[in-house]
């Protein structure tokens, strides 16, 4: 058993293990990278490098098998690897103390970059000039929201993640009086009115928009250009009585009215919202080209917009533009495009990131760490250096 | 003699660099080179004449000059850049007739009615009975997405565009049909007031002057034609994104009253230029040129600096100038190793402050920093790479350092010259790349780090060439460069990963996040931990010399593919690739090194070099090495 377990310790422990993890990273990132052309940059990133393992499927087998070790398995042990080796192997010397700093400053990196997998959220916000926001959506996740608009000064939002309704249970919220009973539900769906298919498929759903469209699944699409519509039909049950079936999709641009209980709601699949505190008004999106250029080139884009938070007594004009995004509560701003036909909206980047401060921290050291120890190489180096005779 | 040789050589070669300070004179006695020299507004950027000019033939004819072969009753024609923009904007009908179109596609030849029997080069005028339907086809062309476009509709579509861009010079200056330029616009002048009366009096509902209604309009239609169609923008403003086109400026004059200044000049320079009146156009010139040095001589003094800039053509000289030192280099290890070895340094420091001089130049005409496209970056690896050598062979002084740089400042401005072929290289940069700081610092050091890691690569391949084809990879040189080449990997090491962070970092502050995997950062991320892996896994002794050497090469395919393979991720593989010209040069490339890799890995005992020496020179060979 000692013997088993020395050998783990000088195994986990070597320099051999560094190299073959980082051999094997960069065959990781490049299939990755030609990859990307196919899935695009997010399906490609959850692939191989918020993974443990690679897989692949080939249609006549009924089960994935892993080829390559994936980010977080690589990434894991790169880490246990440098640790250990530090911990058991390296004595503490001048000589090396480049190669200390730049190590310490990887292991933050490795840590900070999973940190950030793991905790950042990004999200876009789209506003029309004139108009104001206080959310942000999210690129990836759906919501099927159910809004209470009983009262007239606010509204109360249930919001029921996508995922959930593929489930299939019943969904039951202490704010709702009914029950909402997922039938059936797709990831991508193309919606069209009857009027167009009269020989469509009849609908399952009884009441709302739905018997009035064809419902057609598609395949999950990964064309970084278009977006998947997340559908369902849902039975709405009230004190243990059906009443009836909805058909809720993000490609249905208008919400649905129900009256429950002596209640007001609307019912919609959207872009899984994140509400803020305050209000972003644009009041002016400027879009520079280059005068005299064959093909639009910009020049610069940027949006002045107005921010106001209630429960702080703010209100106050704010230039966002490229390269200088707007920093405020804990989250930042970019401006990342805008509408190409009207250039009357802008689209904001949002990004929550509180680790966001390691990879500087971590990158410092690292810069450090090497000059320190390029330095010390390059001075015994010119020592050294042989002058033929 | 000998002793002076490398200075000889050294004078020898910068009058040379000088020689083409002035272009050659016009054979009709024109002052073609000051008409060149007049600033204009294009793709965004205010440039002289001349680059305007240049870059139009090299986008339609694939060369900066023209020449056209002795036809049955002409002699053969040789002009300028700036000679041939004359007549497509000022004599079109003279124009039509050179053959300024390279076709090489045979599919698109056809489709032109042509065949290559015709040769290569096309006018316009063999060009125009199909160029409705190209017009057709272009148009079905362009709503298949460009990965997925083949060769045929590639070369089209770039024939479509050169067609286009003719046309767009050609009504640059004044419409073709004109006769004096002058007197129509002291018509139009005169029409102004008596056309927007007519136009308000029918407006009004009032009796009106059909004839003054019709000639305002005529003028309006016309120059409304010109306005939009101009690709020269040549109407000064005090705001370079406010310079207009003749035709715009034009347009303007309708509520104001009154032509612009250079309008009227440009107008004396068409119609002296069209009546063939040589003293009449360089006295325009000449007034042209006053008025903007009295109002707009800031703009004027940038573009004449711009024009020299291209006549002295620095990194075409630098390129010569790496050709000789390789040259010189390789003699210098034949015979005459002192002076030729020292003639090979001086040039190679003279082709560095060459290629120094050529990117502070661009620097100052464009106020950016050193690197802002592919074109610039392949010039600059090609720099770091020359002062690393410059800086190696200080140390070392065997010629192996002299060599390297030689054969890498070729390369890359072998290179840099092939991806000028878009048009301007200096062109403006889009609103992310907007930014002075991060083009300074994050483009500038990850430049750096694969010029250092092609700069090993390099040294590599000598090591292995030499050792496996010649028998002069003694023990001396074989200990040296396998210094030389650990330390260029440290260097690179280095650079790439402060160059990537910095790349990470500007993106935080752009698009607000560090790092998003996408397949340029990727590709940069490959090269540092590439160089990684050698440093680690020579730290282990899992590797020796021979194994450095390898691996080294190895780095050279890496960073081909991060600096061009990623951005033909969205073109190689779904269309065909394999026929896209810069894929074929890439995959060449990266054949060629992995055969040198195999040449390195081929055992000991069948390298030359290794072959046992003479009793004599291992002695000496033993005794020089442990003194070391």
């Amino acid at each position: 058993m000692d013997r088993i377990l020395r050998s783990l310790l000088e195994w986990i422990t070597s320099l051999k293990l560094t190299i073959i993890c980082l051999g094997l990273a960069m065959v990781l990132i490049f299939v990755g990278t030609l990859d990307q052309v196919n899935l695009g940059i997010h399906a490609a990133q959850k692939k191989y490098f918020e993974s443990l393992f690679v897989y692949w499927a080939p249609a006549v087998l009924p089960f994935k098998i892993p080829v390559l070790p994936g980010g977080y398995l690589l990434g894991t042990i790169l880490l246990v690897n440098l640790v250990a080796a530090h911990a058991t192997r390296f004595r503490l010397s001048w000589k090396k103390s480049g190669i200390f700093l730049l190590h310490s400053g990887v292991v933050l990196l490795l840590l900070g970059q999973l940190l950030t997998q793991l905790f950042a959220r990004e999200g876009q916000m789209s506003i029309d000039e004139g108009k104001r926001k206080n959310y942000s959506e999210s690129f990836e996740l759906s919501e099927l929201a159910i809004v209470d608009t009983s009262a007239s000064d606010h509204d109360e939002v249930v919001s029921i993640p996508t995922t959930r309704l593929a489930r299939g249970e019943p969904i039951v919220h202490p704010l709702l009086s009914f029950v909402v009973k997922p039938v059936r539900y797709f990831r991508n769906a193309r919606l069209t009115s009857r009027a167009k298919e009269p020989q469509g498929e009849a609908s399952l759903a009884t009441e709302g928009l739905g018997p009035k469209v064809v419902t057609k699944e598609l395949p999950v699409t990964y064309n970084p250009k278009e977006k998947n519509m997340p559908t369902a039909f849902v039975e709405l049950s009230h004190e243990g009585k059906t009443l009836g079936t909805w058909l809720v999709s993000e490609a249905l641009v208008a919400t649905q009215p129900l009256s429950i209980g002596g209640k007001t709601f609307q019912m919609q699949i959207r872009p899984t919202r994140s509400y803020k505190p305050y209000w972003i008004q644009l009041l002016d999106f400027r879009y520079d080209r280059y005068t005299g250029t064959s093909v639009p080139l910009p020049r610069n884009y940027s949006s002045r917009v107005r921010l106001t938070n209630p429960s702080k007594n703010e209100d106050r004009e704010v230039l966002v533009y490229m390269n200088n995004p707007l920093r405020y509560d804990g989250e930042t701003y970019y401006q990342a495009s805008f509408d190409d036909k009207t250039e009357t909206t802008t689209v904001f980047q949002v990004v929550r990131n509180p680790s966001w401060i390691l990879p500087y921290v971590s990158c410092t050291l690292v810069g450090v760490g090497l000059l320190v120890q390029f330095l010390i190489h390059l001075v015994s180096f010119m020592r050294k250096r042989t002058v033929p005779a | 003699m000998k002793k002076y040789f490398p200075h000889l050589l050294i004078v020898v070669c910068v009058l040379w660099l000088f020689a083409s300070w002035r272009s050659p004179k016009n054979a009709r006695g024109f002052n073609a080179e000051g008409f060149g020299r007049f600033p204009v507004l294009v793709e965004g950027r205010i440039k002289p004449i001349e680059t305007a000019a240049r870059n139009a033939l090299l986008i339609m004819r694939g060369k900066q000059t023209f020449r056209q072969g002795a036809t049955g009753d002409g002699k053969e024609i040789k002009l300028t850049a700036v000679e041939w923009l004359m007549d497509v904007v000022m004599r079109p009908s003279v124009a039509d007739d050179y053959k300024v179109f390279l076709i090489t596609n045979p599919d698109v030849l056809g489709a032109a009615g042509l065949d290559s029997t015709q040769g290569k080069f096309f006018s316009l005028n063999q060009l125009k009975s199909k160029a409705v339907d190209l017009g057709e086809q272009a148009r079905t062309i362009s709503s298949v997405a460009p990965e997925l476009r083949n060769p045929f509709q590639k070369e089209l579509l770039k024939l479509t565009g050169n067609l286009l861009l003719y046309q767009r010079l050609r009504h640059s200056l004044h419409r073709d049909e004109t006769t004096e330029f002058s007197r129509e616009l002291g018509l139009y002048q005169g029409a102004i007031k008596p056309g927007i009366e007519a136009v308000q009096n029918r407006q009004a509902g009032q009796a009106h002057n059909e004839q003054d209604l019709k000639l305002i309009s005529d003028f309006f239609n016309q120059y409304s034609f010109l306005a939009e169609s101009a690709y020269l923008y040549p109407v000064p403003h005090a705001m370079d994104q406010q310079w207009q086109t003749i035709g715009s400026s034009l347009l303007a004059t309708m509520k104001s009253g009154t032509l612009d200044p250079a309008v009227s000049f440009y107008a004396a320079i068409v119609d002296t230029y069209r009546k063939n009146d040589v003293p009449g156009f360089n006295n325009a010139v000449e007034r042209y040129k006053n008025y903007l040095e009295s109002n707009f001589g800031g703009f004027l003094s940038k573009v004449q600096s711009e024009s020299v800039f291209n006549h002295l053509e620095p990194f075409y000289k630098a390129m010569v100038f790496y050709v000789l030192v390789f040259i010189l280099a390789l003699l210098s290890w034949m015979t005459w190793s002192g002076p030729l070895g020292r003639a090979a340094f001086y040039l190679l420091v003279l082709a560095f402050i060459v290629q120094t001089a050529g990117l502070g130049w661009r620097m100052y005409l464009q106020g950016r920093p050193p690197v802002t496209n592919l074109y610039s970056a392949a010039v600059f690896v090609g720099w770091g790479a020359a002062l690393l050598g410059i800086f190696l062979e200080r140390l070392f002084r065997n010629g192996i350092g002299s060599i390297t740089a030689a054969v890498m400042g070729f390369l890359t401005l072998l290179v840099a010259h092939h991806l000028s072929g878009d048009g301007d290289t200096m062109e403006m940069l889009r609103a992310v790349l907007d930014t002075n700081l991060w083009l300074a610092t994050h483009v500038v050091v990850v430049t750096l780090g694969y010029s250092a890691t092609f700069l090993a690569g390099f040294l590599a391949i000598l090591y292995i060439v030499r050792g496996v084809f010649t028998a002069a990879l003694d023990p001396l040189t074989r200990k040296a460069l396998g210094r030389m080449v650990y330390g260029v990997i440290c260097f690179a090491t280095l650079f790439s990963f402060v160059g990537t962070v910095l790349g990470g970092i500007w993106a935080d502050q752009s698009w607000g996040r560090f790092w998003g995997w996408d397949p340029k950062e990727n590709g940069a991320l490959l090269i540092v931990m590439w160089n990684a892996i050698i440093l680690h896994a020579r730290w282990g002794g899992y590797i020796k010399e021979r194994g450095l050497m390898v691996m080294a090469v190895f780095g050279n395919v890496v960073t081909s593919f991060s600096m061009f393979g990623v951005n033909m991720l969205g073109v190689g593989l779904h269309s065909y690739g394999f026929m896209d010209k810069a894929f074929f040069w890439l995959a060449l490339f990266v054949v060629s090194q992995l055969v040198l890799m195999g040449l390195g890995m081929l055992p000991l005992r069948l390298w030359r070099a290794f072959i046992e020496p003479a009793p004599g020179k291992k002695r000496a060979e033993e005794e020089a090495l442990a003194a070391v």
